[in-house]
């Protein structure tokens, strides 16, 4: 079982191996990550490929946007690797 | 020395990747060397065999400098004389200053690993001074990290802020020579992408996430089957003439973390795929962010494509990078409200700019490109 702090390493790892420099303890998790981290698209796509290598989740381009903020990302995913969840 | 933009002056010799006597064929990257705008891996033009390897690595040279000399096969190597110039030597023999002798303690020859590389220049390592202590003479991370230590820390800190100038005294050399020579005219129009949005959706839900295409890549393959049309839009202006070029190597504008821009090309571009397109830009802009860029990718780009629709805005006015004519823009996808046949319906646009060089082209013929590429976008099946 992936555990919410498992979820939340692999986020940051994920971000980080976009934004190598940014300061991920300055993160504030309800504003949107782009902004806070300068990411574009390719940037984004590569975090989402990243996640799908980490845990395993295909995210769909559908759901993207509920990945704008660190919150909304780990609400997001906790629910799709939570046991029982039907993709 | 190659060229690898109009901007440049002089180049670094950071390492070798062959050796004397070795044979090497069109395309091989042979060396690496240090530019304003990053690493950049250096491709050789002919085939044949390395004769002598003529600047040592950590040397400083002007473009147009011979950095080694090529030996057809079978031809008996040359006799020893550092600083003979080749036949297809590109400019008269170079001033003597510029193949100065590199520091005694110079090892002759080393190789580096890339994230080694890296974590040098982020700390103002500089590798010509180090001694590989890893397997086969390669100077790894912790060769870097051990010399760091013993080097005095200001001068670590000035590294970074130095290269992000020099790549700004870059840009700003080729954007003035641009907005001096060229002749620049501009047109817009705004295109309806709703089915091409919807297309591309309804595609990257049927492909595994590895082989999900971003629209950016469906906007540079319609620009290069578009200037198929018009071919008076790619290519060079060179010596008070436009030099058309038979294929699309298509620049890509791609921003680099801390405010660098370069523009490498998907050279070919016409001929790819769509998912060919992607894996080249995905290709592209990893290397370019993590600075490992071929010299003919730098160099060669026949027009060059802008997007800076991620960044909010709707609509770009640029600047031509010389010797090119032409340079295309795309701004944002929004959704508003669209007239058509009578009836108003939402659609999804974009607003796409052409900014051409008058020397090479009329406005009619540039209407005729943003025609054809409106014309591409609502086919994004055939594309």
């Amino acid at each position: 079982m992936t555990t919410r702090d498992d979820i939340r390493k692999a986020v940051l790892d994920a971000l980080g191996s976009v934004a190598p420099e940014a300061d991920f303890d300055a993160l504030r998790p309800e504003r949107p990550l782009r902004d806070q981290l300068d990411i574009d698209s390719f940037d984004f796509l590569n975090v989402i490929l990243h996640l799908h290598e980490k845990l395993g989740v295909d995210i769909p381009e559908a759901d993207y946007s509920k990945l704008a903020t660190l919150a909304s990302a780990l609400d997001y995913l906790a629910a799709r690797l939570a046991p029982g969840h039907i993709t | 020395m190659p060229s690898l933009g109009a901007d440049m002056e002089a180049g670094t010799l950071v390492e070798w990747q062959v050796q004397p006597g070795q044979r090497v064929k069109r395309g091989d990257v042979v060396a690496v060397v240090e530019t304003q705008k990053g690493a950049v891996e250096v491709e050789i033009w002919d085939d044949g065999v390395v004769d002598q390897l003529v600047v040592q690595p950590g040397t400083k040279v002007p473009v147009g400098e011979v950095l080694a000399t090529l030996r057809a096969e079978g031809e008996a190597p040359a006799a020893p004389t550092p600083a003979r110039a080749p036949a297809q030597a590109m400019t008269p023999p170079a001033p003597a200053v510029s193949v100065a002798p590199p520091p005694a303690q110079h090892p002759a020859r080393f190789k580096v690993s890339p994230v080694a590389r890296r974590r040098a220049e982020e700390l103002g390592v500089d590798l010509s001074q180090l001694t590989p202590s890893g397997p086969e003479g390669v100077i790894s991370l912790a060769d870097v990290e051990r010399a760091a230590q013993i080097k005095p820390p200001p001068a670590a800190k000035a590294a970074a802020p130095d290269k992000l100038a020099a790549m700004r005294q870059a840009i700003a050399a080729a954007m003035a020579k641009s907005k001096r020579e060229i002749p620049h005219y501009y047109l817009g129009t705004t295109i309806d992408v709703s089915r091409a949005v919807d297309w591309l959706e309804q595609e990257n839900l049927q492909r595994p996430v590895t082989e999900r295409v971003l629209f950016a890549a469906v906007l540079l393959k319609a620009v290069a089957v578009a200037l198929k049309e018009v071919p008076e839009l790619n290519g060079f202006w060179l010596d008070g003439a436009f030099k058309p070029s038979a294929a699309v190597h298509l620049g890509v504008g791609i921003g680099l973390r801390g405010g660098g821009l370069i523009a490498p090309a998907i050279r070919d571009a016409e001929q790819k795929s769509l998912l060919a397109t992607m894996q080249a830009l995905s290709d592209l802009i990893t290397r370019a962010r993590g600075g490992a860029l071929r010299s003919s990718e730098l160099s060669d780009a026949t027009v060059t494509v802008t997007n800076l629709g991620e960044q909010g805005v709707e609509t770009v006015y640029g600047v031509i990078y010389p010797p090119q004519v032409a340079l295309v823009g795309f701004g944002k996808v929004v959704e508003r409200p669209w007239a058509e046949n009578g009836g108003l319906y939402v659609r999804r646009l974009i607003h796409a700019t052409l900014c051409a060089d008058h020397r090479a082209s009329v406005g009619h013929r540039g209407a005729l490109f943003l025609s054809a590429l409106d014309r591409q976008l609502q086919e994004p099946q055939k594309l």
